[in-house]
């Protein structure tokens, strides 16, 4: 507590680089997902090949991937940001896709009927009443995400895993206990958070 | 590249044979420690609404923690080696197991345990004969996320002294030497997807015939 309490700035910018290479990942994988997520929608064949594909990086241990992606991409934060982006494709395609298969048949008719195009169906009708699945999806990729960065600071990435390895190399069990809490109440602070979003969306909608 | 860590494992077989033990051995009695906790815990917990609901929010904030922070946290309490990782990643394991057997227990239908019961049957043969049957896909479908879980969480080990393939990795990195990185990373990651797929495959054998 003491050392925490002497070395707060070391803590807060260890957490701030950790949020911010959590989002850039997150920002890069939405955005992938999205897209791929929406098509796969649309078309069984591609759900399952994204799926398959998804589905196997996700089950490669998180430092493996790391390790595997050093003879590529070499130590640093691109090697991170690249295994976070491919642990997080498999539950933000599902969410997405799943999000838009579940909206009703009817209303998509209607919005037709109304005389929409299929973009407007998409950006009006079938994105929105998906976010809440969506957003549940999000959630479980956030955290995912969060808890890869801890691992991704033995690979140079920064972050809030730094203080657990110098804590760790250096027998320094404060700095360990700073860095490790410090990941848990970001982890589970971000889970809160984004299910009180998804549980206001589910209130709004439906 | 890969035949230089080929080439590594043939020189080194015992050393090889020694980690993959270790890794195994770790990853399977976290998950036997875990199943004989977080299994019991969950057929007592499905009892109660209230209980239920507790226990699965707290699984679910466990859920978030990340694994190396709670390997991290083993070692200033535990001390390093094998028997801290083994408890960490049976902490790790717990959630899952837990959260589906809950589920698995709470999505039975009334109706057949009604039934069941009509038929005469006694509370525990209810239990074993309906309701862990018919839970058991779910159950095991938390056993396979579980042992996925461990198995990359026990690569994690080799950064307190746990031992495993985790170790061929870290010295890899530490001295830049890519084959021997592969000789951890190749083998954990086929570990892991054997893993998977030897629990999807029990998972659907042991969905009783009529469900699924």
């Amino acid at each position: 507590m003491t050392w925490f309490l002497r070395n707060w700035d070391q803590v807060a910018l260890a957490l701030w680089e950790h949020v911010t290479i959590s989002l850039t990942a997150l920002t890069i994988a939405f955005a992938l997902s999205l897209g791929i997520g929406i098509l796969a929608a649309r078309r069984e064949r591609i759900y399952a090949a994204a799926l398959a594909v998804a589905g196997f990086l996700y089950t490669i241990p998180t430092l493996a991937f790391l390790a595997l992606l050093i003879p590529v991409v070499g130590l640093g934060r691109t090697n991170a940001i690249i295994a976070m982006v491919a642990f997080s494709l498999l539950i933000l395609i599902r969410n997405v896709a799943t999000g838009i298969r579940n909206v009703p048949a009817d209303v998509v008719d209607a919005a037709r009927g109304m005389g929409m195009s299929a973009a407007q169906i998409l950006a009006r009708v079938e994105l929105p009443l998906a976010l809440p699945v969506i957003v549940a999806g999000l959630r479980i990729a956030a955290v995912t995400v969060i808890s890869v960065t801890v691992v991704a600071a033995y690979v140079n990435a920064g972050g809030l895993g730094t203080l657990i390895f110098n804590g760790i190399a250096s027998d320094h069990p404060p700095k360990i206990w700073a860095g490790a809490l410090a990941a848990c109440a970001l982890a589970v602070s971000v889970d809160l958070a984004l299910a009180t979003l998804e549980r206001r969306l589910r209130r709004t909608r439906v | 590249m890969l035949a230089d860590a080929w080439h590594y494992i043939a020189t080194h077989p015992q050393q090889f044979a020694t980690a993959l033990g270790v890794h195994i051995a770790m990853s399977a009695s976290a998950l036997a420690l875990a199943a004989a906790i977080a299994i019991p815990m969950g057929l007592v917990a499905a009892r109660r609404a209230g209980v239920a609901l507790a226990a699965i929010n707290a699984a679910n904030i466990g859920r978030t923690l990340p694994s190396l922070a709670v390997l991290a946290l083993a070692m200033p309490i535990l001390g390093t080696g094998f028997a801290p990782s083994l408890v960490a990643l049976t902490l790790i394991a717990l959630p899952p197991i837990l959260t589906n057997t809950i589920a698995g227990l709470i999505g039975v239908e009334p109706d057949i345990v009604d039934a069941a019961r009509g038929m005469g049957m006694t509370a525990r043969q209810i239990l074993r004969r309906v309701e862990l049957p018919l839970a058991t896909p779910v159950i095991f479908a938390g056993l396979r996320t579980a042992a996925v879980q461990v198995v990359s969480g026990a690569v994690l080990a080799a950064f307190i002294g746990g031992g495993g393939l985790g170790d061929f990795i870290t010295a890899g990195i530490a001295m830049m030497a890519t084959p021997l990185l592969l000789v951890g990373a190749i083998p954990v990651t086929l570990l892991s997807l054997g893993t998977d797929f030897l629990f999807g495959t029990l998972e659907r054998r042991l969905t009783p015939r009529g469900l699924a």
